[in-house]
């Protein structure tokens, strides 16, 4: 009933006796994920919340079996963090941190390319499977289990369409933000397949902004290789070219990236556009309805 | 964080790449003594020429009339005179153009060719990129629009660099012969090292040029840096020319907010870039036109929203507000009670559509309902929010 992660996956915190971390691993570990150390160099042998800090993530790894990490270091930091996370092999390292230098993050990929580390993030919410894990700063409450797969460049835009499609009855396998900035560790494309192959997920929610062309090469990959329907809401038409409209990654640079192309390009593959923002939960209910029977959660 | 020409010739000179012999003036007095100190160092006689340019962050200044040929110091002073202070429009500005900030006054090359050779990051592979093109002087996106054959596309390794293959790949390209050769992978290495030693995101010479005595010469230098790593980078960062930026954007900044202005008359305040540009969205589906884009951050406390407020209403064209905030950590109820407080504080008039959604949310609308504020409307759905902030504003 999810990607990526599931109830036995072991986090680790990165970060966690800073005020974000702090926070965050508490109401991580309301929501039932199994926070199971945190690093801060210096500050090994203490602990946040009864779970036990270490000095390196080697060390926190080997206590704790730990298979994921959160970070949640200071950007100027940050990299620094993340390979020591890939250097430790840890599987699964989601970045929250926001601000990161762009060729911090070219060398963050270079480090984990070719190796079966899967980074999310950075400048992201992180990732939650409804009532099983959530490594992350998002709500958990909004959330509800189910079937839709969720991706999305944003953070407020996707509580929002989630809490949409909880109101529709639509509850979700896995929701991912993959960060608004120009590097990611992980693009829609990498994640798309996860959910094509997950029994679980019956449908996937795409939530993209303008600049970049991740929309684009999402909809190639939707075209040759997705069986499950898969639903878009494209921010950003309003905006003007060549301005950074918040997230790093917003611009639209010389007229390309912008979101009428991509809304074009998705539609051209198959994709079903949702114009509205408010509307992507009746849109989602209405569309899985007449396709089949969707398994829909009790609420 | 964008530099001007005379900033990004400066790094080329000290990195290697060759420029023209230029010096930069802020006044008429100092661009009239700098034409002679030029004149000295190029050798010039008695006519000697010299161009000189308009400093503003946009190109496309030739055709504006910003880039003028002097002839003597009188000359310069008069040119200098006529472009200092004064907004140019250029094809790349708003209408009302940016304000020439300095002159560059820099020798005239005489050219064979015109080239284009540019650094980036290709954000999909995750790696920077150099990208050349025997078409240069002209606008790249027109020529990758319509020829993108024209330009050649090869990947840097961050760790390794940019192999051997690819510098000759590049000259090959840029129709270099051999003695060139040598001298455009010099200039890609010394482009490259420029870009990682000072976080480039975009370092684009356009065009380089063959002079007519067979040399490779930058006539022109665009440096665009990663704000994000400006931290590692304070001697550049202080090169940062605020007249360039839009006033309101520039105070936002300073305070954490993401605004930037748009030309209708709704004032937006959202938390979230994706939310803040999908509320812009909806207003314009409902037949409205936004003023802004907002995003009032992740930590919107009561202080925050009051600046949010004030940036908003220093846009005489806003005739009406909507507040789109989905609490998640950030409590709805909070949020509530710091836009009364904003609201009151600043002795607003304009009507005010709100719409909250998320954590505590009854609360927050039930501390907005109480407060019976005649000019603010709480509505539960976006969609209902647009549709009377639309209507409000008209």
């Amino acid at each position: 009933m999810s990607i990526l992660v599931d109830r036995y996956t072991r986090v680790i915190v990165q970060g966690i006796t800073g005020q974000a971390g702090a926070f965050h691993a508490e109401r991580m570990l309301e929501d039932k994920t199994r926070v199971v150390g945190g690093v801060t160099p210096g500050k090994g042998g203490s602990a946040v919340h009864k779970v036990p800090v270490f000095n390196t993530v080697q060390e926190a790894v080997k206590a704790t079996g730990a298979n994921a990490t959160v970070i949640f270091v200071p950007a100027r930091f940050a990299c620094e963090a993340i390979l020591e996370a890939i250097d430790a092999r840890l599987p699964l390292i989601v970045v929250i941190t926001e601000g990161i230098p762009t060729l911090d993050m070219v060398r963050v990929r270079r480090r984990v390319a070719g190796a079966a580390i899967r980074v999310i993030g950075p400048n992201c919410p992180g990732l939650i499977s409804p009532g099983a894990c959530k490594i992350g700063i998002m709500p958990g409450y909004i959330h509800r289990p189910g079937a839709i797969g969720v991706l999305s460049r944003s953070g407020t835009l996707t509580y929002d369409a989630v809490y949409q499609l909880t109101q529709a009855g639509l509850g979700q396998s896995t929701c991912i933000g993959i960060g608004g900035d120009p590097v990611l560790g992980s693009s829609f494309i990498h994640l798309l397949p996860f959910f094509e192959q997950d029994g679980e997920t019956e449908a996937v929610v795409l939530i993209g902004e303008i600049g970049g062309t991740e929309e684009e090469e999402a909809a190639a990959f939707i075209k040759a290789h997705m069986t499950k329907p898969v639903f878009a809401f494209v921010a950003g038409r309003m905006a003007p070219r060549e301005k950074r409209m918040g997230h790093a990654g917003a611009i639209v640079a010389g007229g390309k990236g912008t979101a009428a192309e991509k809304i074009a390009t998705l539609k051209a593959a198959g994709v079903t556009i949702v114009e509205s923002p408010a509307d992507i939960g009746h849109v989602v209910k209405a569309a899985l309805s007449s396709r089949r029977h969707v398994r829909t959660t009790v609420r | 964080m964008k530099l001007h020409e005379y900033q990004a010739k400066q790094l080329f000179a000290t990195a290697g790449i060759p420029v023209p012999r230029g010096v930069v003036a802020t006044t008429r007095d100092e661009a009239a003594g700098n034409y002679e100190t030029l004149k000295r160092q190029c050798g010039g006689g008695e006519a000697f020429a010299c161009n000189v340019k308009a400093q503003l962050h946009a190109g496309g200044r030739g055709k504006a009339g910003g880039v003028l040929v002097a002839r003597s110091a009188q000359e310069t002073s008069a040119h200098a005179a006529a472009l200092l202070g004064r907004r140019l429009v250029t094809k790349q500005t708003a209408p009302d153009g940016l304000p020439i900030s300095a002159v560059l006054l820099d020798e005239r090359i005489a050219v064979a060719r015109e080239l284009y050779l540019a650094l980036t990051i290709d954000r999909f592979n995750a790696r920077p990129i150099a990208l050349a093109s025997h078409c240069g002087g002209i606008d790249i996106e027109e020529v990758a629009a319509s020829r993108p054959q024209a330009i050649l596309r090869e990947g840097i390794d961050i760790v390794d660099g940019i192999p051997d293959a690819s510098l000759s790949r590049i000259a090959e390209t840029l129709g270099c012969i051999p003695e060139q050769a040598e001298a455009c992978g010099r200039i890609v290495r010394a482009m490259w090292r420029l870009f990682e030693s000072t976080d480039a995101s975009l370092i684009e010479i356009n065009p380089l040029v063959v002079t007519d005595d067979g040399r490779l010469m930058a006539l022109d230098a665009k440096v665009t840096l990663d704000d994000n790593a400006l931290f590692r980078h304070p001697d550049l960062a202080a090169w940062r020319d605020e007249s360039q930026e839009q006033p309101l954007e520039l105070r936002a900044g300073r305070i954490g907010i993401s605004y930037v202005g748009l030309d209708g008359t709704i004032g937006c305040l959202v938390n979230g870039a994706g939310l803040a540009m999908a509320t812009n969205d909806i207003i314009k589906l409902s037949g409205g036109s936004p003023a802004n884009f907002l995003d009032v951050g992740g930590g919107a406390n009561v202080e925050q929203v009051t600046n949010a407020f004030s940036i908003i209403l220093a846009d005489p064209r806003v005739k009406a507000i909507l507040v789109n905030i989905f609490g998640g950590i950030m409590r709805c109820d909070w949020i509530a009670q710091g836009l009364l407080n904003a609201t009151q504080q600043l002795e607003m008039k304009l009507p005010i559509v709100v719409r909250l959604q998320g954590t505590n949310v009854e609360e927050g609308r039930r501390l907005l309902a109480g407060a019976a504020r005649l000019n603010l409307v709480s509505v539960d759905e976006l969609a209902d929010a647009a549709r009377r902030v639309v209507v409000l504003a008209k």
